[in-house]
């Protein structure tokens, strides 16, 4: 490896930082599932702080996007009917496993726990496979 | 002033997200297609983030609570269970199929709203029907579902 990927360090050194700041501070996992399932639902003060991180997730996207100028485009004529299905895979299975990579592979591993060493490995296994069979026996994609 | 730090933690991890070219979904394929041209921009993602996060919340560990609020917020274990299990496995599935996992399709909203808002409102509904399910019997205690095959 001649050099060294800056942008996915540093990238990935930001979404540390959250997910440490948001535990120091406010005691919360930055579980973007957990996040996000429980902003559509339940009182509003348990919803406010939600709503407003991924409202910060969105924009921080935006801006960062706004301030690379060589960005790469965006994916084009990828299948409109796999995104949805995908979609509604990944919202039941991490509903049920109650989480995802942020709140699992980063925040739970961070904590030590068990239970998300354990998902992690079972999630990145299912992805490894669910690729190998669409591009490799299927040639898709 | 907790609200203001749940909007900062969002920026950053939106801001991550972007430059790490994690929101574009080539990138999370070329590193878990194993098998083909192999790009392992996700593990130094994934590495580099837990680098802060590891002994950043081994630090927290030692408070016996947060800055901001009264106590630490934290899931009640319960083990290494089949929903778990299944859950993961049915998640990674969604994962493989379009390269979206939830965080990157949000933050992805502004950059491919095309893909992305159609995977989140997918991800919502998904969420509600198999949150319909958990209420139906105990948590932990229904039979598995069957995972969804790839199409």
């Amino acid at each position: 490896m001649d050099a060294l990927p800056w942008f996915a360090i540093g990238g990935g050194a930001l979404i540390g930082l959250s997910a440490t700041l948001l535990m120091l501070a406010n005691g919360r996992i930055a579980g973007i599932s957990g996040i996000f399932f429980n902003s559509l639902g339940g009182p509003v003060n348990e919803r406010l702080w939600r709503l407003l991180f991924l409202a910060g997730l969105i924009i921080g996207a935006a801006v960062t996007l706004a301030w690379l100028p060589d960005y790469p485009p965006a994916r084009e004529g990828f299948p409109l009917a796999l995104v949805i299905i995908a979609g509604l895979v990944t919202g039941m299975g991490t509903r049920l496993g109650s989480g995802c990579t942020s709140g699992h592979g980063i925040c739970g591993i961070s904590r030590l726990s068990g239970r998300s060493v354990a998902a992690t490995l079972v999630f990145m296994a299912s992805a490894m496979v669910t690729v190998f069979v669409a591009r490799h026996l299927l040639g898709a994609g | 002033m907790r609200l203001l730090v749940a909007t900062l933690c969002g920026l950053l991890f939106g801001a991550g997200l972007a430059w790490s070219e994690m929101i574009r979904p080539e990138r999370v394929l070329g590193f878990l297609d194993v098998a083909g041209d192999w790009d392992p921009t996700l593990a130094w993602v994934m590495a580099s983030a837990l680098v802060v996060s590891l002994p950043g919340f081994a630090l927290i560990r030692t408070r016996s609570r947060p800055l901001l609020a009264a106590r630490f917020r934290l899931p009640t274990s319960a083990g290494i269970n089949g929903t778990l299990l299944a859950g993961a496995g049915i998640f990674g599935v969604g994962w493989g199929l379009a390269g979206y996992c939830p965080g990157p399709a949000l933050a992805a909203l502004s950059y491919n709203p095309g893909e992305a808002l159609w995977f989140v409102a997918a991800m919502a509904i998904g969420g509600v029907i198999a949150g319909r399910e958990w209420r139906d019997s105990p948590a932990d205690k229904k039979p598995l579902p069957d995972p969804p095959a790839p199409p």
